[in-house]
């Protein structure tokens, strides 16, 4: 009798927390349904939330501006203003521009181009009149005006996150090593303390080389401390939907260093590996050292496609599974929405603790095969 | 004749996917291999396990790195 009421609590209480899910899927599913002005448009929903953005979008309508930096090289002048201020037509800046925002693309112009402005440039206005639905390319050459875009953009404001995230992690934890120098690690130390001695030992000196190991280690821990914390905040949701590595200009960036630093640090041995190979008859070198040469160019840029293609697919599966729910639940009314509902959450979940996993392993191979690349240069002749 | 037109000026999205899915197809053949192979050597000396596991697991992100590269090139196609 016992086990037949602790079976029927049991009973209950799954029934209670699916009755639950139901619920807010149910609810979900149904707002989202009506929300759109002309239905559900899961590529635009998808493009929307991997693409930088001059502000960050939380819910709905609320929205948290940017700075937008526009530089103009023909009079040099920059034009700082709220990205705010673009959500309604079009900005005169203080330079004496007008500022569009199309498709999240900064334009510039010397009129201003939506035409509801007393402008003695008619002949402008007519074309940004006529072409204003779609691309206003016409409008652009009529009249428009070069700019360099400077904004701190989404993600720029992420990584600007990211940085004073990580220097204020370690440089308090650098002070707790000195402070309490010989005693045991306390606090935040605890934390870092082993990821840092796993990029030391597992994968800086194997690579480098005891010896050399510290020159390059700076690097390899900011790299990947960097890189782990900007994927792991593209993972969190509701707060705008960061894509720092995921965006191809950081990347590159970070792939550029570590050429740099792997051009500058080659060794007699490392170039002569390269632009002659020992052990090699006279006629494969021929084929052999361009594809050497463009290999040093091809690693990094590798480096780079990998890491931000991961990221982004991870971004896209996630969204695509959210998109799931609210393109059957238009199909097919709500019922259908609600269950697909439950069942994308649970998928959604579970790729979530995939890209837990690659957010982590995506920076421990970006850090492993920079630090290859550094002992490869710096490796000493012993044959 | 029209049917062709029409083919025609959607086949750029219609390859692209198709590309994206043979690059799956790819991915799939090859960490199945590291997969399987790291299994093997595991069940052979089970005290290596920790060692050949770090080992699959960063031979399997180099691999899906280059299925992503099509996947990149795929999506390049259709939106730009």
């Amino acid at each position: 009798m016992i086990s037949l009421l602790s079976r029927f609590k049991r009973c209950m209480s799954k029934g209670l927390t699916l009755g639950l899910v139901f619920g807010a899927i149910g609810t979900v599913s149904a707002s989202g349904a009506d929300h759109g002005e002309a239905g559900f448009n899961p590529s635009e929903f998808i493009i929307h939330h991997i693409q930088d953005a001059h502000e960050i979008h939380l819910i709905g309508d609320v929205h948290i501006p940017l700075p937008v930096i526009a530089y103009a090289p023909e009079s040099g002048q920059f034009d700082i203003f709220l990205s705010s201020a673009l959500h309604h037509g079009a900005h005169l800046g203080s330079s004496g521009l007008w500022y569009t925002m199309d498709h999240g693309k900064l334009a510039a112009h010397d009129h201003d181009p939506t035409g509801h402005d007393h402008s003695a440039h008619d002949h402008g206005d007519d074309h940004a009149e006529e072409d204003h639905a779609g691309h206003d390319h016409e409008a652009h050459h009529a009249g428009g005006v070069e700019i360099v875009d400077l904004s701190i953009t989404k993600s720029i404001f992420g990584m600007l996150l990211m940085m004073g995230l990580v220097l204020v992690l370690f440089a308090s934890a650098g002070r707790g090593y000195a402070k309490r120098k010989g005693q045991a690690p306390k606090g935040l130390q605890n934390a870092l303390e082993p990821m840092v001695l796993f990029i030391r030992d597992e994968v800086a000196i194997p690579s480098i080389g005891r010896k050399k190991a510290d020159r390059y280690l700076p690097f390899l821990l900011t790299v990947f401390f960097f890189i782990f914390f900007s994927n792991l905040l593209g993972l969190i949701p509701f707060i705008g939907g960061f894509n720092i590595t995921g965006t191809l200009g950081i990347t590159a960036v970070l792939a550029t260093l570590v050429f740099v630093i792997t051009t500058v640090s080659g060794n007699k041995h490392y170039w002569s590996h390269i632009l002659w190979p020992a052990g090699v008859p006279l006629p494969i070198k021929f084929i052999l050292v361009p594809i050497e040469i463009a290999s040093i160019f091809i690693k990094p840029f590798v480096l780079m496609v990998r890491l931000t293609a991961n990221i982004t697919a991870g971004h896209i599966i996630i969204l695509a599974f959210t998109s799931l729910i609210f393109i059957l639940g238009e199909q097919f009314g709500g019922g259908v929405g609600i269950g697909t509902g439950v069942f994308s959450t649970l998928f959604m979940i579970f790729m979530y603790m995939i890209e837990f996993l690659v957010a982590f392993l995506q920076a421990y191979v970006f850090t492993l095969l920079a630090a290859l690349y550094f002992g490869e240069a710096t490796h000493e002749a012993h044959h | 004749m029209e049917l062709a037109m029409i083919l025609l000026e959607s086949m750029n999205q219609g390859l692209a996917g198709l590309g994206a899915g043979v690059a799956a197809i790819g991915a799939g053949i090859g960490v199945g291999r590291i997969g399987g192979s790291a299994l093997e050597a595991m069940a052979r000396q089970p005290e290596m396990s920790g060692d050949l596991r770090a080992n699959m697991i960063v031979a399997a992100a180099l691999v899906e790195g280059v299925a992503l590269f099509a996947v990149i090139v795929c999506l390049l196609v259709v939106f730009a």
